[in-house]
């Protein structure tokens, strides 16, 4: 069952991305996002982070992704035009991708022990709550992070306001 | 059954349980529709559908028939699959938040709660995360069509959607501290001491948050006195503008099953639920276990009726806000309103602990 889930759910995550590169409409790719967010949390709560899944889904697929659908709905920008892409990203790009892929894998596969282990499934119901859990967490160990988190966005908050704010 | 694995049970009663919630739904969306016609008529003195069947009962199939039936218009404009996976966004969010909510009091057969389809531990989180998706039916059929006064209402709705949610959010935090869990069924069964004493609008002291939750519910489904999206004297129709048939019919059931959802949500975070306002003045078994196992669905299915009785009394009574109103009242008044009563609450459940 929750090979199933991680098999369905992986696939389509891959596919959303891959579909979110290859469209040419820009409404299209951002919803190719939301795919993969959605997926992405299907994937957090079939490894019993159902707090972590519930809010991917809330704030990225129900809050900022609607904000770009919405920006490009306001803009009406339209389709993009084909290039035949720079040489650069020819250069660099395939093999920089193919090297965090890489370096990444090798990473994970070699700290395997030091990473830990989660047992896929067994979540899905009330066996274990983590939502406790981490807002001890935070309000205890990561009290300092979290509150200069908060510091940080209420910055960004009141720059958006001052940079939308009319000349008097 | 006593040869069938315990799998095999849960999976065929857990498709059981959705087509029983999934008929009822939408057979309470359809007549939701008609006693909203009923009861808006009478409250403008007149008599609403009265023709088809006794009372009007069988209006709801005539409509449904009607809807069927008529041609599916397609704007050559449009963008075609998103303009036909708007409405399915929109109808499915609408139905899916149904599965969270628990309909009755505990009864399991062979293991499996039969009056609630998912009991999950984030039902609450899961309920909100559904709503939010469901903008995207509106914010893509709007854009979609290709029109101007299809894309203004999107435009409206989906902003007047995402400010409210936070109010929304936020109102529902006291209930959540009360409980000290998200679950659907430990808020009904955290409020099931004293009866009536006991709900967290009267013993729970969340009658502030009960009022935000309601206001911004209106906000959110699209309804009077919050309906600019659709408003008719601005916009034609709003976002379903260019959106005829079945399609147009799911925009509408869409409304309707927010609707029930919303007073479903109402009632198991403010108002106990499936739990009855007696308390145990009656004793637990009251009437045998079949009456006792009913008794719980028709105190929630009451409570429901009372919260869709009072959409349609506010939509028949108050006339629409500005839009300019509407953004201030979000923002200005309800969130800071949500976020004292967040506050006050946690003071009192941390010094009474």
């Amino acid at each position: 069952m929750q090979l199933a889930l991680f098999l369905i759910f992986g696939g389509l995550a891959v596919a959303g991305a891959l579909n979110l590169l290859f469209q040419r409409h820009p409404i299209n790719s951002a919803l190719s996002l939301v795919v993969v967010m959605m997926s992405l949390a299907v994937l957090y709560w079939s490894l019993g982070a159902e707090f972590l899944a519930a809010s991917q889904v809330i704030v990225y697929s129900g809050a900022i992704m609607v904000f770009f659908v919405f920006v490009i709905m306001l803009l009406n920008a339209g389709e993009e035009e084909r290039t035949t892409g720079s040489r650069a990203a020819y250069l660099v790009g395939f093999p920089g991708a193919a090297a965090i892929f890489c370096l990444l894998s090798f990473v994970f596969l070699s700290e395997r022990k030091a990473l830990g282990y989660t047992n896929i499934g067994g979540y899905l119901n009330h066996v274990t709550s983590n939502i406790s859990e981490i807002s001890t967490l935070l309000f205890t160990k990561l009290l300092l992070p979290f509150e200069v988190t908060s510091i940080l966005i209420l910055v960004a908050i009141l720059g958006a306001v001052v940079l939308a704010r009319k000349e008097q | 059954m006593s040869h069938l694995s315990p799998f095999q049970t849960f999976l065929l009663l857990s498709i059981l349980k959705v087509v029983v919630v999934l008929v009822i739904t939408l057979t309470a969306v359809a007549y939701t529709v008609l006693l909203e016609r009923k009861v808006l008529g009478r409250i403008q003195n007149r008599w609403g559908p009265s023709r088809t069947g006794p009372f009007g009962l069988l209006q709801p199939l005539a409509d449904g028939i009607k809807l069927f039936l008529k041609e599916d218009l397609l704007p050559i404009a449009a963008e075609r699959p998103l303009f036909i996976i708007a409405p399915i966004i929109a109808l499915s969010c609408a139905l899916i938040s149904i599965a969270v909510v628990p309909f009755g009091g505990m009864q399991t057969v062979k293991g499996v709660e039969m009056f609630n389809i998912a009991d999950l531990n984030i039902g609450l989180l899961v309920i909100l995360g559904i709503t939010s998706i469901g903008v995207y039916g509106i914010a893509l059929s709007g854009w979609s069509s290709n029109n101007k006064f299809a894309l203004l209402g999107s435009l409206r709705a989906t902003s007047q959607m995402i400010s409210y949610e936070l109010a929304l959010g936020l109102s529902l935090v006291g209930v959540v501290l009360r409980a000290q869990s998200l679950s659907l069924r430990d808020i009904v069964n955290s409020q099931g001491a004293h009866g009536l004493l006991s709900w967290n609008f009267f013993g729970g002291f969340q009658f502030v948050g009960f009022f935000i939750y309601i206001m911004a519910a209106y906000a959110e489904t699209n309804r009077a006195p919050f309906d600019l999206p659709e408003a008719e004297s601005e916009l034609v129709a709003g976002y379903h503008t260019e959106y005829s048939s079945m399609k147009f019919a799911m925009f509408f059931m869409a409304e309707y099953a927010n609707m029930i959802t919303v007073s479903c949500v109402a009632s198991l975070l403010f108002f106990g639920g499936a739990s009855s306002p007696l308390g145990h003045l009656l004793p637990a078994d009251f009437g045998g276990p079949i009456l006792s196992a009913i008794f719980p669905i028709l105190w929630f299915v009451g409570k429901v009726l009372g919260f869709l009785l009072l959409f349609i009394w506010v939509r028949g009574t108050l006339p629409r806000f500005r839009y300019d109103q509407l953004m201030s009242f979000g923002w200005k008044f309800l969130l800071p309103l949500a976020m004292v009563n967040i506050i006050i609450t946690s003071l009192v459940i941390a010094l009474r602990s």
